[in-house]
């Protein structure tokens, strides 16, 4: 008897991570560990004025320390042309001021010395000649009459006003409007938050003045992009520069941009002749990296006396600091925002969006979100609630009679998306159903009877990941497309090269995994390099959820792409046409006679020992995936507090997840980046926040005042979920990274809300501290 | 100055300037780099190490203040090349993302599970609050330290016979 065939583990297999075998030793290699004979380290002097005029900058003292190598000020970088960059948006940042600071951390000068120590020392002693300006703290003033101009250095600019965008169709939302019984409006702001990776940004830059050789060690979420960015902004040869991103401590979108720091430490490197190291301390990387949010948002939505959903009109102010560098598709001025219509059949929808400058740090990046969906999908989900209660419906009824039906996908929305697949009805029965809905109602009835404050939150959110087709997507030019690149050895191991990079989400793991399905090689055979630019494919980077959309497309293309070659190959074993050839989970057979089967591993051996005449030798494949069209997870969130009335304190009781990210490659995983999502959005939601006084001193530059929530303070999740897959994506997966950071803001808010409803409190903007929600029922209450 | 500490069940001694941080003296002149550094204020945990055996931030204590002290970094939690407990809970568990956080979480889970072999959640979770995550959500850290508690009470056993 035939011995059964060892199983596969591919697809929907929770494999234990390879990469934790070094992660759990110790052994992980992060910037911070990188280590180069003859290395200098490099610390960077941040102003401490929001705005404010330079009169001068006297190095002399720092310069004669002992141990100090050189003293780097913006006027050096600009005798290289370098004290200006490119931003992601396009839009320029000073690399080290010249003319003027325009934030509180903005760069103005750095000390490269033999000692991390000794540079911090001499930083002390830079004198800068600073006069203070007028400081813009806020968009709305940016925007008045006469506020003082950030950006007077950039021709053209004559005010504070970035961009003005639009989407959708103004007239018929008005239409809809004018026809509508109910009109619903909320005015939120959406908090400048920070994702605050517990690893922050640094690098390590190794010019090799002989060769030109320029190999940068980097907290890189997207080396192949950088790479190019180098290339363009410094005049270097492409060939030349090496992007080479380590493991790394978390990212969610703080690692995407090219921060003033890398440049710096690259002409350093360069012009002196030796590796220099840069490593940031927690308050540079909160008060100068990318931030996230800081939307103004005014929603308005048009119904019907019944519920019925007519349309949609929406106004943003989006706060982007002192210099544009959104990390977003160029195309969309704020992102993909207009994905706002949520998971509803809207008929007509109109957004209108503008951005100011204002004298705060520069970023806008997607905290674990795909480019401003975050925003959208809670302010529909805010909007959708408040609704309910103005209609006397049950918020879950409400969304139930308006969700895009299963039958209408793929569906166009009213501002252009083509939603691939849904069953949004599955998802908000599992997740009412799991959270025991009926029961909460009673239970929550009675509790008011008695004057206690009990809440249910829902938030039923659609995401847009997955960026995307060349057509639409491209940041700087550069088309949203990502390779893979696939060697199978002469023993049948493989080693499979990734442009994208991780960053704790698994792609060792889930993306050996894909290949194992597809040629049915164990993935503990299967070798994934990701990271270094000389050697993965070119690709756009791990952000927005997009590794598995498109990555893991091409893993998959690139897989069947060896495949077809491994069926000539076995045919030529087989002594049959390659017609006569079938492959299923790693063995090729001839058709009706399974028992005259070869492996991966026959097929991998004979591909560089015993292949047909006129055939090459080998089995590799490289393959580049130009996304059809974006992915739509999606998911209902369902929270449970209490709220204490007398101190605005409240706790979360329970947190009910339902996703669908399509087909799961590793379950486990998948849990696990939805686990890690619910707390980030339970963190938005309760505590995070980047203020600033009106000064622009920004409050919340260490982890005593920018608070993350611990394990105490989170939540317990019970996570559940639905299977719709992606009928474009070659293994119908979508993408999970974010999901529960865009969909439970909302619910936890909404939770609060509803439990606040006696007391007729309709909005607290986030973050809810007790005090703000103490504050609204006493508002609420008439009281002082 | 001179200090000199045991470091994972190995004298070392080293001469420092007096305000080098014991996480930098782990890091950069022991060149332990599992212990990590995230925040540089006490409140992120990734710098955690054991001083005779107790849960210690390293960026907020000298160098030359442990000298003649006792330290377990990660790379001290294996014996003899076998993976502690808590180790091989991290990997089952899907405890670790991206591993920043994690030989200080693992630090902090074996010193939970010297002093209470059989904690709850509540214990755990408790224990761990000085040390901050921003992957996992803390669920998976919390079972892993449970599985490890129960791995190590059925390996303390007697065999039945």
């Amino acid at each position: 008897m035939a011995a059964e065939p060892e199983v596969i583990r591919g697809i929907g297999h929770s494999v234990k991570r390879k990469e934790d075998d070094r992660f759990i030793r110790g052994k992980g290699n992060y910037i911070d560990d990188i280590k180069l004979p003859g290395m200098l380290h490099m610390a960077i002097l941040r102003s401490p004025f929001a705005h404010a005029k330079i009169n001068g900058v006297d190095v002399s003292k720092a310069q004669g320390v002992p141990g100090v190598v050189a003293v780097v000020t913006g006027d050096l970088m600009a005798q290289h042309n370098l004290a200006w960059m490119p931003t992601l948006s396009g839009d320029t940042q000073a690399v080290l001021a010249t003319d003027k600071v325009r934030f509180q951390g903005q760069e103005v000068a750095a000390v490269i010395a033999d000692d991390p120590y000794v540079a911090k020392d001499a930083l002390e002693l830079i004198d800068v000649d600073y006069e203070p300006l007028d400081v813009v703290v806020t968009p709305q003033r940016a925007l008045e009459p006469g506020a003082p101009l950030i950006r007077d250095e950039k021709e053209g600019q004559s005010d504070n006003h970035i961009y003005h965008w639009e989407s959708g169709d103004k007239e018929a939302t008005d239409k809809a409007f004018a026809e509508a019984d109910t009109v619903v409006a909320l005015d939120t702001h959406y908090p400048r938050s920070h994702p605050s990776p517990v690893e922050t940004c640094g690098c390590v830059a190794d010019v090799d003045a002989a060769t030109g050789q320029t190999t940068i060690y980097m907290t890189s979420q997207a080396p192949h992009a950088i790479r190019t960015v180098f290339a363009l902004v410094a005049g270097l040869p492409e060939e030349n520069i090496r992007i080479f991103s380590p493991d790394i401590g978390g990212g969610f979108g703080n690692k995407v941009p090219v921060y003033p720091g890398y440049v710096v430490a690259t002409a350093a490197s360069l012009l002196l002749g030796h590796p220099v190291k840069w490593i940031e301390e927690r308050t540079e990387n909160l008060i100068s990296t990318g931030f996230a949010r800081d939307f103004h948002m005014h929603g308005e939505m048009a119904l019907k006396r019944d519920g019925t959903m007519l349309g949609l009109r929406v106004s943003l102010l989006a706060d982007e600091g002192a210099f544009h560098a959104d990390a977003q598709p160029s195309k969309f001025k704020v992102g993909l925002f207009h994905i706002v219509t949520g998971s509803y059949d809207l008929p007509a929808a109109h957004v209108e969006a503008d951005g100011a400058y204002t004298n705060k740090a520069p970023g806008g990046v997607a905290y674990r979100c795909s480019f401003r969906v975050t925003e959208a999908s809670y302010l529909i989900e805010r909007l959708v609630q408040n609704a309910a209660y103005e209609l006397g419906m049950d918020p879950s009824e409400l969304r139930l009679k308006n969700f895009i039906k299963p039958e209408q996908f793929p569906y166009i929305s009213a501002t252009g998306f083509e939603y691939d697949s849904g069953d949004y009805h599955g998802a908000m029965n599992l997740a009412l159903e799991k959270v025991g809905y009926q029961d909460l109602l009673k239970e929550q009835e009675a509790a008011r009877a008695e004057g206690k404050l009990i809440g249910i939150g829902l938030a039923s959110f659609t995401e847009v990941v997955g960026a995307g087709p060349h057509k639409d997507y491209d940041i700087l030019g550069l088309k949203m497309n990502d390779g893979a690149e696939l060697r199978i050895h002469p023993t049948g191991k493989a080693i499979l090269k990734i442009s994208s990079q991780t960053q704790g989400q698994g792609h060792e793991t889930t993306f050996a995994q894909i290949v194992a399905e597809e040629l049915g090689i164990q993935p503990e055979d299967i070798k994934v390099q990701h990271g270094d630019t000389d050697n993965t494919p070119y690709g756009l980077g791990t952000y927005a959820s997009r590794s598995t959309p498109t990555v893991g497309a091409a893993t998959a293309m690139v897989a069947r792409r060896v495949r077809e070659k491994a069926i000539k190959l076995a045919a030529h074993l087989l002594e049959v046409s390659e017609d006569d050839v079938e492959y299923d989970k790693g063995r090729f057979f001839v058709k009706g006679a399974p028992d005259q089967v070869k492996t991966i591993q026959d097929v991998a051996f004979a591909a560089y020992t015993n292949f047909p005449d006129g055939m090459e030798s080998g089995l590799e494949g490289v393959y580049y995936y130009d996304p059809p069209n974006l992915t739509f997870p999606f998911g209902t969130y369902a929270v449970v507090v209490e709220v204490d009335a007398e101190t605005g304190e409240w706790k979360v009781r329970r947190v009910v997840a339902v996703d669908d990210c399509g087909v799961r490659i590793n379950p486990m995983i998948v849990e696990g980046q939805i686990h890690g999502g619910l707390a980030e959005g339970f963190a938005i939601a309760a505590m995070e926040q980047i203020t600033f006084d009106e000064s622009g001193n920004c409050i919340g530059s260490t982890f005593l005042d920018y608070l993350i929530p611990t394990a105490w303070e989170t939540p317990r999740f019970e996570t559940f979920e639905t299977v719709t897959p992606s009928p474009h994506h070659p293994i119908g997966a979508k993408g999970v990274g974010e999901s529960a950071t865009v969909g439970s803001p909302a619910a936890f808010v909404n939770a609060v809300i509803d439990a606040l409803q006696p007391l007729g409190v309709k909005n607290i903007d986030m973050p809810l501290t007790s005090a703000r929600v103490w504050e609204a029922i006493q508002a609420a209450q008439g009281g002082a | 100055m001179k200090v000199t500490v045991k470091v994972n069940g190995v004298e070392r001694t080293a001469d420092v300037e007096s305000r080098l941080l014991l996480v930098h003296l782990i890091r950069e002149v022991l060149g332990l780099t599992g212990t990590h550094i995230g925040c540089d204020t006490t409140h992120c945990g990734a710098c955690t190490v054991l001083l005779d055996g107790t849960p210690v931030k390293s960026c907020t204590m000298f160098g030359v203040q442990a000298d003649g002290r006792e330290i377990t970094t990660v790379e001290g939690l294996a014996t003899n090349g076998q993976l502690d407990a808590v180790q091989e809970a991290f990997k089952e568990e899907h405890g670790l993302q991206c591993g920043f956080c994690t030989p200080a979480m693992m630090l902090v889970g074996a010193s939970l599970l010297e002093r209470n072999p059989d904690p709850t959640e509540d214990d755990v979770r408790w224990a761990i609050s000085g040390n901050i995550c921003r992957c996992t959500g803390y669920m998976n850290i919390v079972k892993a330290i449970q599985t490890a508690a129960r791995a190590k009470a059925a390996a303390s056993e007697p065999a039945s016979v």
